[in-house]
């Protein structure tokens, strides 16, 4: 099912070309990022039509290159917009550049952060920068993501996860959220894509973490996930059950949860010696169809399956991105990995 | 020391102007090189140096963005060869040890292939020759390659060994098959002009039924010559091919061969193909003979080819020992005055010989890049055919090669990662090197700094850990990162470092009356025990928060802790007294009799410090003045507190 295609570059970012939800076709181009080059590219690739018919199981088309782009310095975040701009310089420090790690989009607005501590708010019909939220942290930005129209959710190096008011003036964020023990860094964030309180994180020691960002300053569940730092973590845009992570120690995990519908959240409770968990409290409301599968927690109740999704070891999956039953990641074996029947 | 086996290379450095002498530093990889001003006597060249350093590098398919896919897929067939389970006895390791060479080859065709296409479709000329280069030098490794495993990995024995040497040869000479495509495709094959050449060549390779199904066209054109084309297909098809997983052993195929080989020279005695010359032609390659055979030198363009059709018509039954006296013997016989023997030729009969030091030494040196050794010796040692004798540097060739091409990887910017794995899987020297290497990895981002660290972590490499955080640490401080570099010296547990910036923070506090980075202090975490100026940081915090939600009593408890055990500085008590000062100067009473005996102590202490301090030195007397108002004025509060805090105990609450 999986293809290598060895691409001689380091991908750090590979993204999907968004297709209309209308239309029922699968996801066919892909764009990479490289890192780590003397010059870096940002590179467009197709996959080309699957035959028509079924019987045509398991064809797998090599990428083929459609168009590439120079890029100065690694290319640390990909996003894809309908136009394309450029604002060199937007992050520095008070003698030299720093690099910036996240990009965040909601057509027209763009947000980025970076190894300074900043967010900046760029909007794509203008020149200059809009906002510029100064001193936003002391520590590094790794990502950012869009929670509403108007409020980002940023994660950076000492574990902590803030939200961001952008109707605010204020430079101070609005929620700051984080664990109770070790301040470990976080290096991605991802929000389910229809209830907008879940979020979930990954950082430097492989736990993927559930938070509700409405409730208390606790994750929700934690779960041990790689043995290395963890580098993305993206819910299904269209089948949130399906969750996918990816880390520098090589594997590609592809977590489905499933709700049970024996009994409400809140009875359920316990322990999994693998797993820390909290048992959900009922939230307001309690209906229970409402209530996200990933906040019960519980493996064993809530039949949480993880699988493998890459044949073998190798080196650090960078990046992923998945977009109806199409996968696509890329590593630091200079290799990029597409498979198209994914089970969701 | 060795004599040199070739002669080295000149390589012009342009831009240096003849006559000028240079100067030259080496690097991991490569050397630099610079104009000097030395002016040896006689030479009157002047005039002002050049101001270019330049970098002169061995190794160019490092950089060819098509050759970079062979090193990143041979690394993952390397690696997972090392994981192969060492239980097993190597026999039964065989197969898979020959399907992972199989695997290398596969990679090295697919960039062969990938190159040819950008050759054939380049329009600049000099790249164009540079990639046709590149093309030969891999289809020779891959010859090369493919007869050492079938030589020393497969290890076939008498018999077999033809049959591979056979598929051997045919896989490498491709053009036969185009050849025939032509005949085939054309509208009468049998008069083609290529036909009988193609026919030839079959025959040569010992692809009698091709042969056969060709010779059949021409046949059915010469009805008169029909009974001698039938007798050849009959003989053709009834040459004995050895079968290794039959019952037959190899003294019966021995005896069957002879008694077809004597056949077959009776019908060249009995003239019987004498009218047609081809089909004499073939007859008399079907026995084998010597001068025949050298006459189709060049559809047999290769000594090899030329001494697995000898073998093939003459001594099927070859045993691997001996392969190296027919090899030696074909190749002076088929090499003439004018060809010289190239090294291609050297390395093939050095494996004939089955030679292994011998061919990776002639490898090494005609190569430019360590990686076809470095994979090879390594599947060799694997397949336990390497003795392990030391070489005088202390470490065996395997280990030798594969550092060798290790450090070769680490001086490029993006392959160094690959490096990491040959380095872990040389047990002698691999980790001082790897511990040399990758401090010199240029961290130009955090990702790239954490990936890093990453591996040194996993292989408990903690100066190299505590280094790497350091650097990082100290490039956020220089740019006022605080908080990243606080992140970083946690992760290296460096508490030296977490006590700079503690300090650091405190000065800020000192100069603006505030703290900068609030939500980092207040957020610390059990982080803060890393160290004690930290962890004063982070009380210090606290008792302003507690201050700050007029929790007096509890934050006039931590604030006296602080004092007495020792968590603050000494040169700190004063600003933590003169914070006390508020708190005393309360209405209510706050601290009781005893913290404030504790607080005199501690003032006295301080006093008494610093009246030693000053009495050598010289201080301004404004600053003086200042500090001498400051104790007064502490004095007076603290006598104050003292004297309602005892009529408070002393009260009877009635």
């Amino acid at each position: 099912m999986e293809s290598a295609k060895y691409v001689s570059q380091k991908i750090s970012k590979t993204r999907w070309r968004p297709v209309s939800y209308s239309s029922l076709q699968q996801p066919d181009i892909f764009a990479t990022g490289s890192w780590d080059n003397e010059e870096n590219k940002v590179s467009v690739w197709s996959i080309g039509n699957l035959g028509s018919s079924g019987l045509e199981d398991g064809f797998e088309g090599d990428p083929q290159l459609i168009c590439e782009q120079k890029h100065d310095g690694d290319v640390l975040d990909l996003q894809t917009m309908s136009i394309c701009k450029h604002w060199a310089r937007a992050h520095r420090y008070p003698s030299d550049n720093a690099p910036s790690t996240g990009v965040a989009c909601n057509s027209p607005e763009i947000v980025t952060v970076g190894e300074d501590g900043r967010i900046i708010v760029f909007r794509a019909d203008q020149e200059g920068v809009v906002r510029v939220i100064e001193n936003a942290d002391s520590s590094t930005l790794h990502a950012v993501t869009y929670l509403r129209t108007t409020e980002v959710l940023t994660v950076n190096s000492i574990g902590q996860l803030k939200l961001w008011d952008l109707r605010q003036q204020s430079n101070s964020p609005s929620q700051i959220l984080s664990l109770s023990r070790d301040r470990v860094p976080l290096y991605c964030v991802d929000r389910h894509p229809n209830q907008q309180h879940i979020v979930a994180t990954g950082g430097q020691d492989g736990m993927l973490c559930v938070w509700d960002v409405r409730q208390g300053n606790m994750p929700f569940s934690l779960m041990e996930a790689h043995s290395a730092e963890m580098w993305e973590v993206h819910f299904h845009p269209t089948n949130p059950d399906h969750l996918f992570t990816c880390s520098e120690d090589g594997s590609l995990l592809h977590w489905e949860t499933s709700s049970p519908s024996e009994m409400p959240s809140f009875l359920q409770g316990g322990r999994n010696s693998n797993m820390t968990s909290r048992s959900a409290m009922a939230p307001a409301g309690g209906n229970q169809s409402i209530i996200s599968a990933w906040l019960h927690g519980d493996s064993s109740k809530s039949r949480l399956e993880t699988t493998h999704m890459l044949p073998s070891q190798t080196l650090s999956v960078n990046s992923l991105d998945v977009l109806g039953q199409c996968l696509v990641c890329g590593t630091d074996g200079e290799a990029i990995f597409v498979n198209r029947q994914v089970p969701v | 020391m060795e004599e040199v086996d070739v002669e080295p290379t000149v390589t012009n450095i342009p831009e240096i102007r003849h006559g000028k002498h240079m100067g030259f530093a080496w690097g991991p990889g490569d050397i630099l090189v610079y104009e000097t001003h030395f002016k040896p006597s006689g030479y009157t060249l002047s005039g002002p140096g050049g101001s270019f350093i330049h970098k002169v590098r061995k190794d160019e398919d490092i950089n060819s963005p098509i050759l970079r896919k062979l090193f990143n897929e041979s690394h993952h067939i390397f690696v997972g060869l090392q994981t192969i389970n060492d239980d097993l006895p190597s026999k039964s390791k065989r197969p898979q040890f020959i399907s992972i060479s199989r695997n290398y080859r596969s990679v090295i065709r697919a960039c062969m292939e990938e190159l040819q296409q950008v050759a054939v479709s380049t329009r600049d000329t000099e790249k164009g020759t540079q990639y046709g280069n590149q093309v030969s030098i891999l289809l020779a490794i891959e010859l090369i390659w493919n007869l050492c495993e079938v030589l020393f990995i497969d290890a076939a024995p008498a018999g077999s060994l033809l049959l591979h040497l056979l598929d051997w040869v045919r896989l490498h000479k491709a053009d036969v098959d185009e050849k025939a495509k032509d005949v085939l495709q054309s509208d009468s094959p049998a008069e083609h002009h290529n036909y009988w050449d193609v026919v030839v060549s079959y025959v040569l390779q010992g692809r009698l039924e091709e042969a056969r199904q060709m010779l059949v066209k021409q046949a059915t054109l010469q009805p008169a010559s029909r009974n001698m084309y039938k007798l050849m297909d009959s003989l053709l098809s009834k040459m004995p091919f050895y079968n290794p997983g039959g019952t037959q052993t190899l003294t019966e195929f021995d005896v069957k061969w002879r008694n077809w080989h004597e056949e077959v020279d009776r019908y060249l005695k009995d003239n019987t193909f004498a009218s047609n010359r081809h089909l004499e032609l073939i007859c008399k390659i079907l026995v084998g003979d010597e001068d025949t055979l050298l006459e189709q030198k060049e559809l047999l363009s290769t000594w090899y080819h030329f001494l697995v059709t000898r073998l093939l018509y003459s001594h099927p039954t070859v045993k691997p020992t001996d392969l190296h006296y027919y090899a030696q013997s074909c190749l002076t016989m088929f090499l003439d005055s004018r060809s010289v023997q190239e090294p291609l030729d050297s390395i093939l009969l050095a494996a004939f010989e089955f030679d292994i030091y011998l061919v990776i030494k002639d490898c090494s040196i005609v190569l430019n890049n360590w990686w076809f050794v470095a994979h090879l010796t390594d599947l060799l040692d694997h397949c336990k055919l390497l003795q392990s004798h030391n070489l005088n540097f202390g470490s065996n060739m395997r280990e030798f090669l594969l550092l060798e091409y290790a450090s070769g990887l680490f001086t490029h910017h993006s392959l160094w990662q690959c490096a990491v794995d040959y380095f872990d899987h040389c047990p002698e020297l691999g980790r001082a090197c790897l511990e040399l290497q990758i401090e010199r990895v240029p961290l130009d981002t955090e990702r790239k700094a954490l990936k890093v660290l990453r591996i040194c972590e996993e292989r408990q490499m903690s100066e190299q850990v505590r280094s790497i955080c350091k650097i990082m640490a100290m490039r956020a401080l220089r740019n006022n990162r605080l908080g990243s570099a606080l992140s970083w010296s946690i992760r290296a547990k460096d508490a030296a470092f977490a006590t700079l910036i503690s300090e650091r923070f405190l000065q800020d506090y000192c100069a603006k009356g505030t703290f900068s980075d609030l939500d980092l202090i207040d957020n610390l975490g059990p982080a803060m025990l890393l160290s004690d100026r930290l962890t004063f940081l982070g009380k210090y915090r606290e008792f302003h928060k507690l201050y700050g939600e007029k929790r007096f009593k509890e934050a006039a408890k931590l604030l006296l802790s602080l004092m007495t055990a020792k968590i603050a500085p000494q040169s700190f008590w004063m600003t933590l007294l003169t914070d006390a000062l508020p708190l005393l100067e309360q209405k209510e009473v706050i601290f009781s009799a005893d913290q404030t005996y504790e607080l005199m102590y501690c003032l006295e202490e301080l006093t008494s410090s610093l009246d030693t301090a000053a009495s050598g030195g010289e201080r301004p007397m404004q600053e003086e003045d200042v500090e001498q108002t400051k104790v007064e004025l502490l004095r007076l509060s603290l006598a104050r507190n003292l004297a309602m805090a005892i009529i408070k105990e002393g009260t009877v609450e009635t």
